[in-house]
């Protein structure tokens, strides 16, 4: 009897978690199939009829789509260079013994925590000075500062694992440091190097605060297109929750990917 | 002594026979030269900046050296003061819900049972963590809309009369909270899971035939394990709270008034608005190292037992 009282409680405590964790996004779902009069409707309307209307107008709208492509194109190159750059360094990191290597680590990792507007207002200076802005590369260049801490912690954690006897036996066979890493990190670390892309995308198509600053029309992305909706006398806010829902499904998508990391990703390996 | 030192430096040598003293360099500089020239570079110029006059309206001034005149600026400055102490509220208002809510929806994913649901609801935890942080802020812009908010729907239901959330400061300021509150409690949830499932099993079944009191359980039992994760919290939250912007720029911009001005909002305005890049500079850099004191808190208390 108690237990049955138990499983029901337990039961209603994990669906008050779903309604929690859930709501926002469903209201944005649900509210990007509004028509504008459902959406303005007082006291809200939970069941209406769903219209694509806000999609269509959205797929017609040249600066949402450009906006996308923008982020995507961003994104995408900022995660290559991140791992690029970042899994060689998590490499020498997991696997060789130098002096300051504790520092440099705890240096990579500290960047994390950096506020981007400490960042943003010198990056802005020279950005004008150099007629990068409003440049893909100024964005790909300083989204550098939050993903390749993210890439060097997860690969030099991932690198770790991977036994050194079979470096060994790689190096009796005459392979040199930099084939040992291609031909037996890169693919046995795979999993790991996966995992940091994905972050690194995550937090590239997240970010705004750069973004806002640093871009202008051609490279604008698709965070500061949304904000630019909110503007004007009466808002088209079943555009704007559709291209919210635009931008935020691919990103979930991939989150839940990685949701296993999710914790490691954020907190840098406080907790395992 | 001397034996076990010429033991580890022999395996040493025999693991990585043959690497130069170069090899790690020439993998690390790549990273290496990237985060200096993008991650320090603008810091140190922003320290460069933060002595100097220098707003970008009127550049016929020039920009001189003026010493520590825009630090004095900024430490008599009134409402750089009042946007700090506003994110410090911010998080004391934010941080209890959190691991409030957090603590409890580890206990009951951590309970045995209802599988299928307790999978879906642990992997429901990621989806507030990725959403896009100004899409969050404009979702808390429909829900909290004075006419059409399905926030004042609920509080009409339950009897409460509704408000003019984003009109009224302390509406504002609840407003952005709820927001954050919904977003991070995911974050705290995790990792106190992560924490309750360190705790041995035969312990935690040991103490569970000794005592019917979860409270007890807790307390004794688990709260051990899940302190190393509450440091953690604490330390990445205020790290966090003081970058929070995306999300408040999006919902009030800092208003109304001054009622949701933190103090990223606030060097952003200064900064991008004022263009007295100056002053803003100064304030980054103060900003700065508080930041670096709570991160060095962090490696000092989190990765303590490595290398």
């Amino acid at each position: 009897m108690s237990t049955t009282l138990g499983r029901i409680s337990h039961g209603a405590g994990l669906i008050l978690v779903l309604c929690f964790t859930l709501f926002p996004f469903y209201w944005m779902v649900s509210s990007s199939f509004k028509d504008q009069a459902d959406i303005l409707a007082s006291p809200p309307v939970w069941f209406f009829t769903p219209t694509l209307a806000n999609y269509a107008d959205i797929f017609a709208d040249e600066k949402v789509f450009g906006a996308i492509v923008n982020s995507l194109i961003v994104a995408t190159l900022t995660t290559a260079l991140s791992v690029l750059l970042g899994a060689p360094a998590a490499y020498a990191l997991a696997r060789f013994e130098f002096r300051g290597k504790s520092d440099l680590w705890f240096w990579f990792i500290s960047n994390r925590m950096i506020s981007p507007i400490v960042l943003a207002l010198p990056v802005y200076l020279l950005a004008v000075q150099l007629r990068m802005l409003d440049t893909y590369l100024v964005l790909v260049l300083i989204y550098l500062t939050f993903n390749l801490p993210i890439v060097v912690w997860i690969c030099t954690d991932q690198f770790r694992s991977i036994p050194s006897e079979i470096e060994q036996a790689a190096r009796l066979d005459g392979a040199d440091q930099f084939t040992i890493f291609r031909k037996i990190y890169v693919p046995l670390g795979l999993p790991g190097i996966a995992v940091s892309a994905i972050f690194s995308f995550i937090f590239s198509w997240n970010e705004l605060l750069y973004a806002l600053v640093l871009t202008r029309r051609s490279v604008q992305t698709a965070p500061v297109m949304a904000t630019s909706f909110m503007s004007g006398y009466e808002l088209p806010w079943g555009k704007i929750m559709a291209t919210g829902t635009l931008i935020v499904l691919p990103v979930t998508i991939f989150a839940l990917l990685v949701s296993r990391h999710m914790v490691r990703g954020l907190t840098m390996g406080a907790t395992k | 002594m001397r034996k076990g030192g010429e033991f580890v430096e022999r395996t040493e040598t025999r693991l990585n026979p043959g690497y130069g003293r170069w090899t790690p360099f020439w993998f690390l500089a790549p990273a290496v030269f990237a985060l200096l020239a993008i991650g320090i570079y603008p810091m140190l110029s922003a320290l460069v900046t933060s002595f100097r006059r220098y707003n970008i309206t009127r550049p016929r001034e020039g920009f001189p050296f003026i010493g520590f005149e825009n630090y004095a600026n900024v430490l008599s400055d009134q409402t750089f003061w009042q946007s700090l102490g506003l994110t410090a509220r911010f998080f004391v208002t934010v941080l209890p819900f959190q691991l409030l809510f957090g603590i409890c929806i580890a206990l009951l994913l951590h309970r045995p049972g209802l599988g299928m649901l307790r999978s879906l609801a642990r992997v429901s935890l990621v989806v507030p963590l990725a959403t896009t942080y100004a899409v969050v802020g404009l979702i808390g812009r429909l829900i909290f809309n004075r006419d059409f908010g399905v926030a004042n729907q609920f509080l009409n239901a339950i009897g409460i009369g509704g408000m003019d959330w984003l009109g009224s400061p302390t509406g504002a300021f609840i407003a952005i909270a709820v927001m954050d509150i919904w977003q991070w409690t995911p974050f705290c949830a995790l990792i106190f899971l992560a924490g309750l499932s360190m705790v041995p099993v035969e312990i935690e079944e040991a103490a569970r035939l000794e005592t019917s009191s979860k409270v007890a359980l807790l307390r004794h039992v688990q709260l051990p394990y899940l302190l190393p994760g509450l440091t953690a919290m604490l330390i990445l939250r205020s790290a966090d709270i003081l970058k929070l912007f995306d999300m408040v720029f999006v919902m009030t911009r800092g208003g109304p008034g001054a009622a949701t001005d933190l103090v990223s909002i606030y060097i952003q305005r200064v900064g991008f608005r004022v263009f007295d890049m100056g002053t803003a500079s100064a304030q980054a850099i103060l900003l700065l190292i508080m930041t670096i004191i709570l991160s060095r808190l962090y490696i000092r208390l989190i990765y303590k037992e490595i290398e």
